[in-house]
Order: C-alpha cells, then sequence, then structure tokens
C-alpha cells in the first residue's frame, strides 16, 4: 500500500514537473538561443533587441523585439517601425532594414543590414516607433555595431551608377555540403531610402584562396525568391577559408559589378567571406 | 634467383594437391621456404614484395622501397583479392601506400597462393592471392627455433629476427619476429633515393590445440608496426601503418570455419619534407570483421568444396590541412567518408575425373554487397557532385567457371572460361579528392558505377621430360563497364600543384592480354638453367593502353648446387616500353638488363644449421627503372646483402 502511493506521488509529481517544464519551454521559446543586444527606454516600455550573436554587426542581423510596459508585461498588439540611422562626421545616412511584423508571444522580427561598422565619433542609432492602441510611442537610442568577423555585406556602385548594398543572410552554420545560400539585395535610393533591388541575378564562385584557388562543382547562382530574397545553393568541399566572389547581373545579363575569376584574376571586387 | 624462389608450377604443391586434385597449371604456389637449411633461395631474407615479383602472375607497382602494389595478371589490386590465410583485410590508405601484403613480413609465411581468375575468395576479376602463413603441427614434444641476421650496403638494411615453435602431440605454438630497417637507397650511379628508408616490426604468434581426435582449434595473432617509411614517389611518407590481424579457427577434418579481426591505422606524414605546398595530416582507419566456413569431400569421380564467407569492414580516412595563411581555420575533409561494407559469399566448385587424365572443373559463386556512407559530412560531400546519391547501395556479385584439365605423363593442358563481377573499390566508389601523385590528378570516386564485369579465357600447357620442363600460359580478360579515372573538364583541382580532377568512369570495355613462358633445364649432376618470360597487353575503349602494363620481360640464371654449396647467376631485365598511357602520366621506360649473383653455404652440426648466403644485385650498378616504378623513381643500384640464418 505504501509503496503503491509513493508510486502515485511520484507519478502525479513528475508529469506535474514535465508540465511545468514544458510550460517554461513555451514560455521562453521565442527568445530560446537568443540573447540580448541592448534595451531601448523610455518613460513607458522597456524595448528588448534581441539577436542570435548578441550583438549588432555589420551585415545582415536577424533582431528580434520585445516591448515590456513598466508593469512588466509584455505588448503584444503594437504595430512597430524603426529606422536605423548612422551618424557620421559630415552626413547620415540610414541603411536597409525590413518591416517588423508580429511573430508570436509578443516577439516582433524584421531584420537589419549595416553596412559599417559604428565607433566613438561615427555611430548608429535606432529608432523605433510603435502604436499601441491609438497611442504612438518612440524611443531612439545609440546601438553599437560591430564589425562582422568575415566579410559579410557589400556596398558599391553599380555600372548602371545604382549603389546596391549586398549582404549574406545564409549559410549561418556552413557545412561541407551543397549549402543553401540566401542574401538580400538593396537599391539604395537616398541617403536613407533602401528598396528591394528585385529581378537580378548574384552569380557565386566560391574559392579557398589558401588552395590555390580552388572552387567546388555545382554551385548554383543567386535568383529572387517570391519572398523578395535571393536564394542559390552553395557547394563546399571542406572546412576552412572560403571566398565568395559574387557578381551582380541584372535581367539584362549586363554584369553590374564584380569580375570573374580566371587563371589570371584570382578574386572579384565583390566578395563574401565564410569561415568553419 | 628465380630459379628457386620459386616452386615451378609443374612442380608446384598447389592446395588442390593436398586436396589430392591434381594440380592447376592457373595457379602459382610460391613456397617461402622456412629459413632453415632447406631453404634454396637465395636470399631468404629478402622482402616479401621481392617475392612476389619474382611470380609470372603478378607485378608489384613501386612507389619506394616498402609496400608494393600488387598487379595480379597485369590487373591494379582493386581487381584483386589478397587474402591472409583467407581472412580479408582492406587497406587504410587512400593512396593505396599500404596493400594486405605491407601488413605481414615474410617470416609469417609459408607459400603464397597465387590464383589466376575466380575462386571461393569473393568476388574478382584478375583473380586472388592467399598468403598462408606457416603455422606448427602436432607431434612429438619438441622445441625448435631459429635466429637470423641479414645486412645489405646499398640502404644499410638490417634485419634480425627469430623463430619459436614448440609443439606436443595435442598443441603447438609458434611465435616470431622480424625487425627491418633500412635507410635511405642509393639508384644505379650512386644518387641516393631520399625518402626510401624504412623500419618494420612483425610478431605473429600461432596456437593449435587438438581437441579430439577429428578436431583441432587454431588461433593466430600478428601485429605489424611499420615507422618512418619513406615514399620517393609520393609528396608524403608514412609516420606509422600499424596491422593487428587476429583470428580464430576451428578445423575438422575436411570443414574448416574461421572468425577473424583486423585492423590497420595508417598515418601519412609530410614532417620530413622541408618544402610542401601545405602542411597535412592523412590518418586512415580500416577495421574488418569476418567469418569463412569451407567444407570439402569427394563422391565417386566427384570431388567438391563448398564456401560460406561474409565480412564488414568500415574505412574511414581525414584529410586535415594547415593553411599557410596564419589564423585561418584547419580545412578539413573526409577523404573516405566511413564507408561500411557489408559482404555475403556463397561459392562451390566441382572437380569431375571424366578419366584417369582428363578432369573438368566447374565452379560458380554469388556475393552480395552493401555499401553505407557512414558519416553524414561524408555523405554529404559526395553529394556535392552527386546529389542524388542514396546513403546505401547493394550490389549482387556473380561468378562462373569452368576448365577442361588433362594431366599425362610429359604433357599437360589446362584450358578455362570464366565470368566475373566485382564492385567499385572504396576509392573508386567513394574517395574524395584523392591525389595521385603519378598523373598528378585528384581522384573523385563515382558511387553510381555498375559492378565491371569480366569474361576471361586462360589456358596453359606445359611439358616434362628428362631434363627438361616447360609451361606456356596465357589468359586473355575482357572487362566490361571497366572502372578507370578519367579527366573531368570544369572541376577544379584541390591540391595544389594538381593538373586536373579525374572521375571514376567506367569504360565500354577493356582487355588484358597475359603470356608468360617458363623454363627449367637441368644441366650435368649441379647445374639448372631457368628461363623466364612474360608479356601483357592492356587497352580499351578509347583508350589505347591502360595503364601500368608491363612489357617484354625476361629472366634468365643458371644455379649451380652441390651439397651444402649453391650459387646463381641471373640476368633480368626488360624491353623497352613503348605502349603506355600518357593521361596516366607514363612516359616510356627504356629496356634494360641487371645481373644478380649470389651465392650460400650451409654448416651443420648436431641439431644445429648455420646457413649463410651472400650476393651482389644489380652488380653493374645500373641505373634503371620499370614500368612499375611509380613517378620514375629509380632502382637501386649496386647491393650487396648477406643472410645469415641459424636454426636449432
Amino acid at each position: 500500500m505504501n509503496l503503491l502511493k509513493s508510486v502515485l506521488v511520484l507519478i502525479t509529481f513528475s508529469v506535474f514537473v514535465s508540465c511545468s517544464k514544458k510550460e517554461d519551454v513555451v514560455v521562453s521559446n521565442e527568445l530560446d538561443g537568443l540573447t540580448l543586444v541592448t534595451t531601448l527606454t523610455n518613460d513607458t516600455h522597456k524595448i528588448g533587441l534581441y539577436t542570435a550573436s548578441g550583438k549588432f554587426q555589420t551585415g545582415y542581423n536577424e533582431v528580434y523585439v520585445q516591448i515590456k510596459n513598466a508593469q512588466g508585461t509584455v505588448e503584444s498588439n503594437a504595430s512597430v517601425k524603426w529606422t536605423p540611422l548612422m551618424h557620421m562626421m559630415g552626413m547620415e545616412h540610414s541603411c536597409p532594414a525590413s518591416t517588423v511584423s508580429y511573430k508570436t508571444n509578443g516577439i516582433y522580427k524584421g531584420y537589419i543590414v549595416f553596412q559599417m561598422a559604428g565607433s566613438e565619433e561615427e555611430y548608429w542609432d535606432l529608432t523605433v516607433n510603435y502604436t499601441i492602441g491609438n497611442t504612438a510611442y518612440t524611443v531612439t537610442d545609440t546601438i553599437a555595431v560591430s564589425a562582422a568577423a568575415k566579410r559579410v555585406v557589400e556596398t558599391f556602385l553599380g555600372s548602371d551608377n545604382n549603389r546596391y548594398v549586398l549582404a549574406l543572410v545564409n549559410p549561418a552554420k556552413p557545412a561541407v555540403a551543397v549549402n543553401d545560400i540566401s542574401a538580400v539585395l538593396y537599391k539604395m535610393e537616398s541617403m536613407t531610402s533602401f528598396v528591394v533591388a528585385d529581378d537580378y541575378t548574384i552569380k557565386i564562385d566560391p574559392r579557398m584562396t589558401g588552395m590555390g584557388n580552388h572552387t567546388s562543382p555545382n554551385n548554383v547562382n543567386l535568383t529572387q525568391g517570391t519572398d523578395g530574397l535571393y536564394y542559390g545553393k552553395l557547394s563546399l568541399t571542406m572546412t576552412g577559408y572560403w571566398k565568395i566572389n559574387l557578381q551582380l547581373q541584372n535581367a539584362s545579363q549586363t554584369i553590374l559589378k564584380g569580375e570573374a575569376v580566371t587563371d589570371t584574376n584570382e578574386g572579384s571586387s565583390i566578395y563574401f567571406e565564410l569561415e568553419f | 634467383m628465380l630459379r628457386l624462389t620459386i616452386a615451378f608450377l609443374l612442380f608446384a604443391v598447389s592446395v588442390y594437391s593436398q586436396d589430392t586434385i591434381r594440380t592447376d597449371l592457373l595457379k602459382e604456389v610460391e613456397i617461402i621456404h622456412k629459413r632453415s637449411l632447406s631453404d634454396k633461395t637465395d636470399k631468404p631474407l629478402a622482402t616479401l614484395d621481392k617475392y612476389l615479383e619474382k611470380s609470372n602472375m603478378v607485378n608489384m607497382v613501386r612507389k619506394g622501397a616498402y609496400a608494393w602494389e600488387p598487379y595480379l595478371n597485369g590487373m591494379a589490386s582493386e581487381r584483386s583479392v589478397v587474402t591472409i590465410d583467407g581472412m580479408r583485410i582492406y587497406a587504410a590508405c587512400t593512396d593505396k601506400m599500404d596493400p594486405v601484403t605491407s601488413y605481414v613480413d615474410i617470416t609469417n609465411l609459408a607459400k603464397v597462393n597465387v590464383h589466376s581468375g575466380q575462386s571461393g575468395v569473393g568476388a574478382s576479376i584478375a583473380g586472388s592471392i592467399d598468403l598462408v602463413r606457416k603455422k606448427g603441427a602436432f607431434g612429438e614434444r619438441k622445441l625448435s627455433g631459429m635466429a637470423f641476421t641479414g645486412y645489405e650496403t646499398n640502404s644499410a638494411q638490417k634485419v634480425v629476427g627469430g623463430a619459436l615453435s614448440f609443439s606436443k602431440p595435442r598443441l603447438f605454438t609458434d611465435i616470431d619476429f622480424t625487425y627491418r630497417h633500412a635507410g635511405n637507397y642509393k639508384a644505379g650511379g650512386g644518387e641516393e633515393v631520399l625518402y626510401s628508408q624504412y623500419t618494420k616490426y612483425n610478431v605473429s604468434a600461432n596456437v593449435g590445440y587438438k581437441v579430439n581426435e577429428h578436431s583441432q582449434v587454431e588461433a593466430s595473432v600478428i601485429y605489424d608496426r611499420a615507422v618512418n617509411v619513406g615514399y620517393p614517389a609520393l609528396t608524403m611518407d608514412v609516420g606509422l601503418a600499424r596491422g593487428v590481424i587476429a583470428s580464430l579457427a576451428y578445423i575438422r577434418h575436411g570443414w574448416e570455419t574461421k572468425v577473424y579481426y583486423n585492423t590497420i591505422r595508417h598515418v601519412m606524414d609530410d614532417t620530413k619534407r622541408p618544402v610542401v605546398a601545405i602542411r597535412m595530416d592523412m590518418p586512415g582507419w580500416s577495421k574488418t570483421a569476418g567469418f569463412y566456413s569451407s567444407l570439402k569431400g569427394s563422391a565417386g569421380r566427384h570431388m567438391w568444396k563448398g564456401n560460406v564467407s561474409g565480412h564488414y569492414n568500415k574505412s574511414l580516412a581525414e584529410m586535415t590541412m594547415y593553411s599557410n595563411t596564419a589564423g585561418e581555420k584547419d580545412m578539413f575533409m573526409l577523404t573516405w567518408p566511413g564507408v561500411l561494407t557489408y559482404y555475403g559469399d556463397v561459392f562451390g566448385e566441382d572437380n569431375y575425373a571424366i578419366t584417369d587424365r582428363w578432369r573438368t572443373t566447374v565452379s560458380a559463386g554469388l556475393g552480395v554487397q552493401n555499401n553505407v556512407v557512414d558519416d553524414v559530412q561524408g555523405l554529404e560531400s559526395l553529394r556535392i557532385f552527386y546529389p542524388e546519391m542514396e546513403r546505401s547501395k547493394v550490389r549482387v556479385l556473380k561468378r562462373l567457371s569452368a576448365a577442361v584439365n588433362y594431366a599425362g605423363d610429359r604433357w599437360q593442358y589446362t584450358v578455362g572460361v570464366g565470368y566475373g563481377e566485382r564492385p567499385p573499390g572504396v576509392s573508386e566508389g567513394y574517395g574524395y579528392y584523392l591525389f595521385n601523385s603519378f598523373d598528378r590528378y585528384d581522384y573523385i570516386g563515382n558511387p553510381e558505377m555498375k559492378n565491371e564485369q569480366s569474361v576471361s579465357m586462360n589456358g596453359a600447357v606445359g611439358y616434362r621430360v628428362g631434363r627438361f620442363s616447360g609451361k606456356v600460359s596465357g589468359s586473355y580478360f575482357h572487362l566490361m563497364d571497366y572502372i578507370i579515372g578519367r579527366p573531368r573538364a570544369g572541376l577544379s583541382v584541390m591540391t595544389i600543384g594538381a593538373v586536373g580532377v579525374k572521375v571514376y568512369e567506367q569504360l565500354g570495355y577493356a582487355d588484358v592480354i597475359n603470356l608468360g613462358v617458363e623454363e627449367d633445364w637441368q644441366i650435368g649432376e649441379y647445374v639448372t638453367w631457368t628461363n623466364r618470360m612474360s608479356y601483357r597487353r592492356g587497352s580499351g575503349k578509347g583508350v589505347k593502353n591502360l595503364p601500368l602494363i608491363q612489357p617484354f620481360t625476361y629472366s634468365s640464371g643458371v644455379g649451380f648446387l652441390r651439397k651444402s654449396f649453391s650459387a646463381d647467376v641471373v640476368v633480368n631485365g626488360a624491353v623497352k616500353q613503348a605502349r603506355y598511357n600518357e593521361e596516366f602520366g607514363e612516359e616510356g621506360v627504356a629496356g634494360y638488363a641487371v645481373m644478380n649473383v649470389s651465392a650460400g653455404y650451409k654448416f651443420v652440426w648436431g641439431r644445429n644449421g648455420l646457413m649463410l648466403k651472400a650476393g651482389v644485385e644489380n652488380v653493374m650498378d645500373r641505373r634503371y627503372r620499370t614500368f612499375a616504378d611509380w613517378n620514375k623513381v629509380p632502382r637501386m643500384g649496386r647491393n650487396v646483402f648477406m643472410n645469415l640464418v641459424w636454426s636449432f
């Protein structure tokens, strides 16, 4: 009898534990694997900004936003906009940034492509404008943007006299395999306006500069998907340092930027780097 | 030299004759004499490679002084099955620096059965080579042993070893040990061939126990360890090649069942090379577990045998390259992606006596092989080339053969036909950027290839009368879906300095022809004159000449034997190789002839014997190379050797 009792207790307890555990998982799920980068604070809210790496870096940053009010309650009915701005010595400019969409559980998501790192004199700030109910709020603060260890974003002037920003999105975890590669391509309309550039082809030529400029077979150039991003296939035959030479080609097959890798030309003027 | 090292075929004691079936003309048996007074070889402590090289059916492709690759009937080692006492072993080096034959020492062996065409050991095209270990016998209580040492001037090679055997009516044990150490050798003319040194340790032991009148159990183990092995023909050497080979057998009359396991570790090493494009580590592992059970019997005019066998292997090899740019991460790849092989086989053979002199032999075998790519990264690597590649592949491998023999007093004939299939080898199927230093191509395996098939015909005529005996033998192999690496445009080399990438493909067909002539004259009471000639020809669809095919090669030797004294003079040579494969990096090879002389004497006192053999190889110090010398590395120049064997 005693035994049965204790077994019952044990079962109940374990069910309870596993249930509560599960709930925990659900609650934290949205921010699982993410690290807080910074919190923007105004009189009413604390706005937490999260990324996988816990920092903002040059290139493509997937950013998760959580808005908490003074009571610490998560606001899940806000409409959010953001504007990153670079304050340089003689000028200001923005960078490509997506719209911010609501995910689940009070988490908003979008991405920002920083073309350059910030410093003491030249710094980035981020303005977040959000509306809850009919009330509009705003918050602005400086953010630290560090330089990524590898080159993952290119800003360049194409031969069509347009300025482009091209940033690597994936593979975030490259493997010795055929990797899915994706990138975002923006056209710079003004210092503060960047629009997704449609119908281009991003040609890739991955090379190992440390191995006599070895390249891999069966790569597929990036073309635009329905979501506006560019997708292709990237073969990496071994681990190590890879230079992904790039060429930007428009719909009429004109190369706007970048050079083909040949016996006499070791690399393109625009490229991404991967090391794993 | 060759006179005595090779048991002349017509006198050869083959497995069949032990089974009281008459000698098979298409089988060569290399008797490796115990290093005892009965030894008739000119150089008892020669390496196994040198022994095998004397066979008319075998060529040894050489990348240095050590671990030569046996080519049976002019075909690379993937086309034959090399076993040690029937055990399957897979080499662990992606660059064929460790053929199975490199994991034994001559001291371990009693004989080598070289069999052309299909046999019980498994799917093959060219045939099989079984390295038969020497082992003790039950008998009176007795302890015997020997100790030996040798020295060779050219490479300062030292050989030291010994053996002990103990027998009782129901027990026998043997143990032997050999140590070889050689420095760089010098080619004819005196040029030192750098990175041709090696050191090898080999220990082997056997134990047999007679359970009862009908049955016995035997256990055996070989531990072989080669270190600091130079490969002058390659860009890397070997730091360690280690094999542990163990087995347990149960024998009951004509029924033998064995389980075995072996593990090979092979570590390449470039630290001795002052200049390399990039530093790298290239370790490889191969583990094999298997069994066989064979049964022999007779009924009326039939003598039959059946064999069931199976084995499992895992071959894994890695390459890590250390970037020349400081701070860059290491470059890592799997050159053998953890290839699992599961193989099962059944084989049957029937030998039927039509008359006293005429017999027919019919055999059939069926193997099933499953290859699985075990490592996920390895699989994903190969899928870069073969996006649709399946992880697992099953192959069915069939083989058939039929032969007719005539054995008269003077004449012997045999004529046979065979059909065989083989799967691609590990490198051919799954290799990943394997650099071949001969043609300087990186090779990519092809897992989607079909089995290679072969239809073969072979025949031999032997004649023996009085003081003369001779044999003419030939074989013709017509291979279909012949596996060969071909240049693939558009692929980028991985190895710095490589000229291109080859991918294994299949030629519609290829043909290989082998011809051999051997004759032996007894002149007077003490002198024997022996001649051997052989020729091969290989070509394929769109390939005029297959690579590494032996041109007309000959040897002629006169031996003198009287009581305790023996002496030999032998000339080995070849005509120039005019048929070579440029795509494989071959160039013509000039003809050559080299002379070897040796003499021996044995002393006996009581139960003790002391044998002294000495000789000079390449007496004229000719600088030469043969078709089988990888990357044109010249052969050894003048070499004076001395072997001393004390037995008790």
